[in-house]
């Protein structure tokens, strides 16, 4: 008969409008400002500089080598180089960035800066409340703003930190491994200079260390 | 003490107005009645804004607005300070009219949508002795007046120069002319039966008892039909879902108001929900018993409390229906008019002769119900004859 569906979507509504007083169930809207959604574990909005350590100007993993600047397709980063070299992670002496800007109002989050970076300084945030009143400087973000340190890279993405960190492990052993065999080859020659005769050796250059064995 | 209570609002003019010379006390009483509906209905539209805003919110599952309290304080008022913010933005906004658009007529609409569902208000009676102006021929006056409204809502379609504006404006005459004539039979019936068009003697007819129940006409088998041809009539005449065509805002935008912005627009907005609220005023003096309560014992409570209550009431019913049903199709609004409402209508008005020539007694009940009744099957059949109803075939997809 005519008009009995009417009735039946009614009695859906009514069911709607006190169920939804009734069970919590029911309201599936988040209070947004009070409450927050669990974020995805690979969420990711801007990216940011990556320290090791307590103080970000010393830990900075970044060397400035600029492959981030030159691949980024909207070309929000601009990164001065320094003058002088500073140790890095590995203790080799590298050059740090003077300035290192994004500008996140023209950054598009394509994470391919984060592809690019074989150094792993730079990762993706996940901080996505970045109104601001001041729409230049309040968005562009400088060296200080964009440097977080690892420990709350790994709260953040777990499973991506413990990767980084894996590989930086392994830069570091080869490194270290390297270096020992570096320092082995540098006693065996001093040791094969301090066996050969006193002047000729003062007369010949100092031998060269061998070239490390895979580089 | 609850009579004092009941006519506290015209004590409180007569006393006012007393202190007047006499010459002065009609006009100044006109003008007191003036204030009193333009300050009340807009504030029961605004109020009713925030009600249909939570109301559609909880039944889609969600809070509805929830935030806007009392400004520098922690006080939300669960949202219902929505409406104050919302009017000042309405307010504020730019009045913009386009440039090919006929700027008089482009301003005039709103403004003539307004006064005429303004003056219906004066022959509605809000309670006992609280109708502004006693007229003999009411109900006359509020369809003649109810008529004005269309033309407003053809200026603004015709002056604005838009093409979505004209076709709202097109289909918005087309829906409230057709539903127009349903609207004045189901009322003819309440005519036929009390003998007058003097919306007071409507009420004063219904509030009488029997064992406690009033005479209310919605209490008989052709005042239940009247009224729900009034009420279904009522949602088509204010353009409310699932007749909301004329604003149909997936297909034109918003119709006939298109092209309005700022105040003009809130006076649309502001004239849409009084008039709305002008017909649901009616068909509760028609069919509702007007201010009078449905059982005598409850008659202690002021009349003017009955009124607004049912009217409210009223507006919430229509609420969950806009929540529910979706909009109706062009040609299902017109067939549902001409094949449904107007022979359905037109029966109920031989019922009503068969009710009043036949004794009072059982047997008319029955007949009239079964009259009723059989005419609603068949013309319910008739009018989905031709429907195919069920799963969509596709002829070449798939």
């Amino acid at each position: 008969m005519l008009g009995e569906q009417i009735i039946k979507g009614l009695a859906v509504t009514a069911k709607n409008f006190f169920g939804s007083y009734v069970s919590k169930e029911r309201l599936t809207t988040v209070q947004y400002p009070e409450e927050h959604l669990a974020q995805k574990e690979n969420t990711r909005q801007f990216p940011f500089l990556v320290y090791d350590g307590d103080d970000w100007e010393k830990g900075l993993r970044c060397v400035a080598c600029q492959i981030c600047e030159k691949e980024c397709p909207p070309k929000c980063i601009y990164i001065v180089k320094s003058k002088d070299k500073k140790p890095d992670y590995k203790g080799q002496p590298q050059l740090y960035p003077l300035t290192f800007d994004i500008d996140i109002s023209v950054c598009m989050s394509c994470q391919i800066c984060v592809e690019v970076c074989p150094f792993e300084s730079i990762k993706m945030d996940t901080k996505f409340e970045l109104s601001t009143d001041d729409r230049f400087s309040g968005l562009l973000l400088t060296k200080d703003k964009l440097a977080k340190s690892n420990r709350y890279y790994q709260k953040m993405h777990p499973q991506d930190a413990a990767e980084s960190d894996a590989v930086i492990a392994a830069e570091k052993a080869k490194a270290a491994v390297e270096a020992k065999a570096k320092s082995d080859a540098q006693a065996k020659a001093n040791a094969a200079a301090a066996a050969a005769t006193v002047p000729i050796s003062a007369l010949a250059p100092t031998p060269s260390p061998p070239a490390p064995a895979a580089n | 003490m609850f009579d004092k209570l009941d006519q506290i609002f015209v004590t409180a003019l007569h006393w006012l107005v007393s202190f007047l010379p006499e010459a002065w006390r009609p006009l100044a009483s006109s003008l007191i009645c003036i204030a009193f509906i333009l300050s009340v209905f807009p504030a029961v539209f605004s109020i009713t804004t925030i009600f249909e805003r939570k109301g559609i919110g909880r039944i889609q599952n969600r809070y509805g607005p929830n935030r806007v309290g009392i400004p520098f304080t922690k006080i939300r008022l669960a949202g219902f300070g929505q409406f104050i913010p919302d009017g000042v933005k309405m307010l504020t906004k730019e009045d913009i009219v386009p440039r090919a658009a006929d700027k008089v007529v482009h301003f005039l609409a709103p403004v003539v949508m307004l006064i005429p569902v303004l003056l219906a208000y004066a022959v509605l009676p809000f309670g006992k002795n609280m109708t502004v102006t006693d007229y003999d021929a009411g109900l006359l006056f509020f369809f003649a007046v109810g008529g004005a409204v269309e033309l407003s809502v053809f200026m603004a379609g015709w002056s604005s120069r838009n093409k979505y504006s004209l076709l709202g404006a097109m289909r918005a005459i087309a829906q409230m002319v057709s539903y127009e004539i349903t609207l004045i039979l189901s009322a003819v019936t309440v005519v036929m039966v009390v003998g007058s068009l003097n919306l007071n003697e409507i009420v004063a007819h219904q509030n009488q008892y029997t064992y406690g129940i009033a005479h209310w006409f919605v209490f008989t088998p052709w005042g239940l039909v009247g009224f729900i041809l009034f009420f279904i009539a009522s949602l088509a005449e204010s353009n409310r879902t699932p007749f909301d065509l004329p604003e149909a805002e997936s297909e034109i935008i918003a119709g006939y108001f298109t092209e309005y912005s700022g105040f003009k627009f809130a006076l649309f907005f502001l004239g849409e929900y009084l008039g709305m609220f002008a017909i649901i005023g009616l068909g509760i003096t028609l069919f509702l018993g007007g201010w009078s309560s449905p059982i005598s014992f409850l008659a202690w409570i002021p009349s003017y409390v009955w009124f607004f209550t049912k009217l409210m009431a009223i507006v919430f019913i229509f609420i969950w229906i806009r929540a529910t049903l979706p909009r109706l199709r062009m040609d299902q609004l017109m067939n549902f008019a001409w094949k449904f409402m107007l022979p359905l209508a037109l029966m109920n008005i031989l019922v009503v002769g068969i009710w009043h020539y036949m004794a009072a007694d059982w047997q008319r009940w029955l007949v009239c119900s079964a009259i009723i009744f059989g005419a609603y099957v068949v013309l319910g059949r008739g009018l989905m004859h031709n429907q195919k109803l069920g799963k969509r075939i596709y002829r070449y997809a798939e």
